[in-house]
């Protein structure tokens, strides 16, 4: 998990890089950050501040949008061009910036309600499209802002200010949807695991297309402990699933479990792990050209207990790029026609002539 | 101006001269008309192409269903095209046709109430059996029973010649009888005295991967030539001279309101040394401006067709913010979507276009007709104070010019723009003089590059809320600029600095400053134009019934009476000088094809007594319905 510098660039080769080595502090902006204490989103900003340096990049030429929600105010207090948009259509109006300047490192910063609800459809689009935007979406599994209504990707008989009886409907799980809608890259990970945050965004930032990295955001206010299953270190153990490319997929206190393929469905499902059955532990590729396996993956958490859940790079293949192509196109269209030439163009082929 | 009645279309009974005798007419109004898949959009646009190459000036009115193939020969199902073309200028698709071509009875029954006694009407004897008679609730044949002895009626078995015709050619009996609007239209081009080499040019080249087709349809259009040539039955043919004296010397083109559009756009794009972005979800009668976009992507044009309305605002929005000349275009019901959109753009202050092609509304409404009625929603249709100008276009050639209006006023003053076309400017034509392109405006902006603001302690730094004093516009600082990053968004906004802020005099200051940014966009005053220099009333309109406004203007003046007429392309901000104009006259009279929504901006704006006339039918005004209106305004009241 360490292919960083160099090549991760390529996904950023149009993008100036900076003249000078940065720092996490070039990066603050001068507004104060207004986040209620003990926010996740503070160990999110964090981590994104102290990755940045890392890219090189010419700050001017990296551009945070957001839409509406706690996480979206994200772009303020990033020392670089920003956005603070309307609710959910961050991605829509992202996928213009990327779409017509390839020479821009574009971060879309979004929450499970502005991401799965109002903006579902701009989401799945995007990572359809494979723009190249990098969407980090801040699940919470509640609404923060509006103060405490369930999300999308709340458990089933979440008991909220707007379901005092319990909520009916069942989650999101923002991985499988982000597969379903033929993301290209798609990862988890956890606001307070800094390590692996910082690495999942360098291989986000590597990839060229949309890559949708969910960070599992605690709101301390309205759903504090959300994660502790995936926090408590002795929970966490049974809980989490770190999944590495090239790896097989094994967790627990003595990683004595595994992922295993089950004969008679093809599902996925968790083993002990056995001197006869340690060579069927499946080996985690997040390359695989097909989804169906990275998919079983993501379905393998339990949306109320969060048991087994996989964080990691899921799925990172390779696929056309969005505003690639659309340039591709313009430049044919000149080798084809030649540069346009507007008063032939506004003359057409039909003309007369009438002299005075 | 008396040239819009027609002075020999109808009259003398024709003698049977061995030789076909030659009427010259100074004008005609041809309307073609058929089931939506017998090809009437493309006879109209042929025939069209042959006058506009001819030199007559014209107009055009299309008119079809929303349906891609309505239930055959069905009243809801037929299609039509109206041409007018003439020896003069002329402004209108005219009010009723001289010549009806019907293709089958719904045609003929959905028309008839248009045509004025007297007129040709040439219909396709085939199609006049007992089923597709009775679909429309024809007992009796129309065509045998008197009912239209009252007109000039020429029986064409059009299918069955069009197919014998076509017998040589290895088709199918199916295959053959789709060339019959080829033979219509090559019969009207023999009666009209059209110019047939442009027709065969363009069948061969629509069909170029089918010759035997094209061949076809070439040899359906001579036919119908040949057979207007040698059948007696068509006695006379028609000229109708080039409008030489109607034309300022130029190279002319016929164009269409969207195409004129695109061009504009494109115009304005180069114009203003900006890429092109276009940001759009399919919607009648907008889409084609996204076609033609989408084609000339060798100027730079990108054009994003977005998974939803919200999306194509969205994605142009973001276009704006990294520098280009970015354009949404859509409907009424797109418009709607876009609102939130569009408040976001004018809390941004960015440079942007919304074209609205407006139809029929509420809702769904007329998809395919033509409405006004999107003039207060693009005024008000927002949460909280949000002013966008708004020009409109006030011909089908007019949009080339009013969209590079739009763009100048999006890219000076840093604001959304609305640009107010209609289904019926959209898809009507008219000649065009081109434009040399060296006369075009100049659109260039200057992006900020370096800190505009100097704090208490001389640190210089860089305020994107900072305005010019004498546009109010802020700067445009687009990405990739170093040292001038900055956030910007729908919150409000600290004057200058442009950071958060709920302060709420600072509000009341930044929603009051917007509005004022709006309300001084420079717009140079309405033109009134009163021959008699006497006229005590005044006819203001806006959009697209600049036609038959100034048709009906030109009867009335043409019967002695005095009347003054004016028209609008800026609906926000207003002339300068309309408030004193209005009170100038007696009587105002506004025609709008909507209930009354310039009126009422008038009314509130001026306190100012105006006529409101209004129709919405989902079709233009006709002259002489307005000239009507206006003489009664004139005498009564």
């Amino acid at each position: 998990m360490a292919e960083t510098t160099g090549s991760m660039i390529e996904a950023l080769s149009l993008v100036p890089k900076a003249e000078a080595v940065q720092s996490m502090k070039d990066f603050k902006s001068d507004q104060e950050v207004r986040w209620c204490p003990g926010c996740g989103d503070y160990a999110i900003l964090a981590a994104v501040q102290g990755f940045m340096p890392e890219l090189g990049l010419a700050k001017e030429n990296i551009v945070f949008v957001s839409g509406i929600g706690c996480s979206s105010r994200f772009p303020y207090y990033m020392n670089t061009y920003g956005m603070h948009s309307i609710h959910g259509r961050a991605p829509a109006i992202a996928t213009g910036l990327a779409s017509s300047r390839r020479d821009l490192s574009v971060w879309v910063v979004t929450g499970d309600g502005d991401a799965l609800s109002i903006g579902g459809n701009h989401l799945i689009h995007a990572l359809r499209r494979n723009v190249n935007l990098k969407i980090l979406l801040f699940n919470n599994r509640i609404y923060g802002l509006t103060k405490g209504q369930y999300s999308p990707t709340s458990e089933v008989g979440k008991i909220t200010k707007s379901t005092p009886m319990g909520s009916l409907d069942a989650p999101f799980n923002p991985v499988s949807l982000a597969i379903g809608a033929e993301a290209s890259f798609v990862a988890r990970t956890v606001d307070s695991d800094r390590k692996h945050l910082t690495e999942v965004l360098r291989q986000a930032a590597a990839h060229p297309g949309t890559a949708l990295v969910e960070i599992y955001q605690n709101c301390n206010i309205f759903n504090d402990g959300a994660f502790e299953a995936l926090k408590d270190k002795q929970r966490a153990q049974e809980a989490v699933i770190r999944l590495e490319h090239g790896q097989p997929i094994r967790f627990g206190a003595e990683n004595e479990k595994g992922v295993v393929r089950d004969r008679a469905t093809g599902d996925l499902k968790v083993v002990t792990v056995t001197p006869e059955n340690a060579s069927d532990v499946l080996v985690h590729d997040a390359h695989a050209a097909s989804p169906t396996t990275a998919f079983a993956l993501s379905r393998l958490a339990d949306p109320d207990t969060l048991h087994h859940t996989p964080i990691g790079v899921l799925r990172s293949v390779d696929r056309p790029v969005y505003d690639t192509l659309m340039s591709d196109q313009l430049e044919a269209a000149i080798e084809e026609k030649g540069k346009g030439d507007l008063a032939a163009l506004l003359a057409g082929n039909d003309t007369w002539t009438v002299v005075g | 101006m008396t040239s819009q009645v027609s002075s020999t279309a109808e009259g003398a009974a024709p003698a049977d001269p061995p030789a076909k005798e030659v009427r010259r007419l100074d004008r005609v109004i041809i309307r073609f008309a058929g089931d939506s898949g017998d090809g009437m959009q493309l006879t109209g646009d042929r025939f069209t192409s042959e006058t506009a190459s001819f030199g007559n000036d014209l107009s055009t009115l299309p008119n079809f269903p929303a349906e891609i193939r309505a239930p055959a020969g069905t009243l809801p199902g037929v299609s039509s095209f109206q041409l007018h073309f003439a020896d003069h200028d002329i402004l209108t698709p005219g009010d009723a046709p001289n010549v009806l071509v019907a293709m089958n009875p719904a045609a003929l029954k959905a028309n008839i109430a248009d045509v004025p006694h007297g007129a040709e009407i040439i219909v396709n004897t085939d199609e006049f059996t007992k089923r597709p008679m009775a679909k429309v609730g024809y007992d009796a044949s129309p065509l045998e029973d008197g009912s239209l002895d009252a007109y000039n009626v020429h029986p064409v078995p059009l299918t069955t010649l069009t197919i014998e015709a076509l017998k040589d050619y290895g088709l199918s009996r199916k295959e053959a009888e789709r060339s019959k609007n080829m033979f219509a239209l090559g019969l009207l081009s023999w009666m009209y005295h059209r110019p047939t080499e442009s027709t065969e040019a363009f069948l061969r080249k629509k069909f170029a991967k089918k010759p035997q087709i094209a061949e076809a349809n070439v040899a359906a259009f001579r036919a119908g030539w040949n057979f207007g040539e040698t059948t007696e039955d068509f006695a006379v043919s028609y000229e109708v001279a080039p409008a030489t004296s109607a034309f300022p010397p130029g190279t002319y083109r016929n164009i269409s309101g969207n195409l004129a559009l695109s061009y504009g756009l494109i115009a304005a794009s180069r114009q203003a040394d900006l890429p092109l972005y276009l940001g759009s979800y399919p919607i009648t009668p907008a889409s084609d401006i996204l076609h033609e976009l989408s084609k000339h992507k060798n100027f730079g044009v990108r054009t994003f067709q977005a998974e939803d309305e919200i999306a194509g605002i969205g994605a142009a929005l973001g276009a704006a913010f990294g520098g280009a000349l970015a354009v949404t275009t859509t409907s009424g019901p797109g418009v709607a979507l876009k609102s939130e959109a569009i408040g976001l753009a004018v809390s941004l202050e960015l440079p942007l276009l919304i074209v609205d092609i407006q139809r029929g509304g509420p809702s769904t409404g007329l998809p395919t007709k033509t409405e006004q009625a999107d003039l207060l929603q693009a005024m008000y249709g927002r949460n909280g104070e949000a002013p966008v100008p708004i020009v409109a276009p006030r011909t089908p050639a007019d949009c080339f010019d009013a969209a590079i209006d739009a763009a100048r006023i999006a890219l000076i003053y840093r604001t959304p723009v609305f640009l107010l076309s209609d289904g019926y400017l959209a898809n009507g034509s008219e000649p065009w003089r081109v434009p040399d392109t060296d006369e075009l405006p100049d659109l260039r902006v200057q992006f900020a590059s370096g800190p505009n603001h100097e704090l208490a302690d001389g640190t210089e730094v860089f305020w994107p809320y900072k305005r010019d004093p004498h546009t109010l516009a802020r700067p445009w600082a687009v990405p990739g600029t170093p040292g001038l990053e900055h956030r910007i968004g729908g919150i409000e906004k600290q004057d200058g600095t442009g950071n958060i802020s709920y302060d709420p005099a600072n509000h009341d200051f930044m929603v009051r400053t917007r509005q004022a940014k709006v309300d001084g966009i420079a717009v140079p005053d309405v033109e009134v134009d009163d021959p008699s220099g006497e006229a005590r009333t005044l006819v203001l309109g806006w959009g697209s019934t600049y036609g038959p406004v100034t048709a009906a203007v030109r009867r009335v003046r043409a019967e002695g009476e005095r009347v003054a007429q004016a028209h609008l392309r800026h609906l926000n901000p207003f002339p300068g000088n309309l408030g004193e104009v209005l009170a100038r006259y007696d009587k105002v009279v506004v025609p709008e094809m909507n209930l009354g929504q310039l009126a009422t901006l008038l009314r509130a704006r001026y306190l100012t007594d105006i006529r409101s006339y209004t129709q919405v039918s989902g079709m233009p005004f006709k002259a002489e319905q307005l000239a009507t209106v206006l003489k009664e305004a004139i005498h009564h009241g």
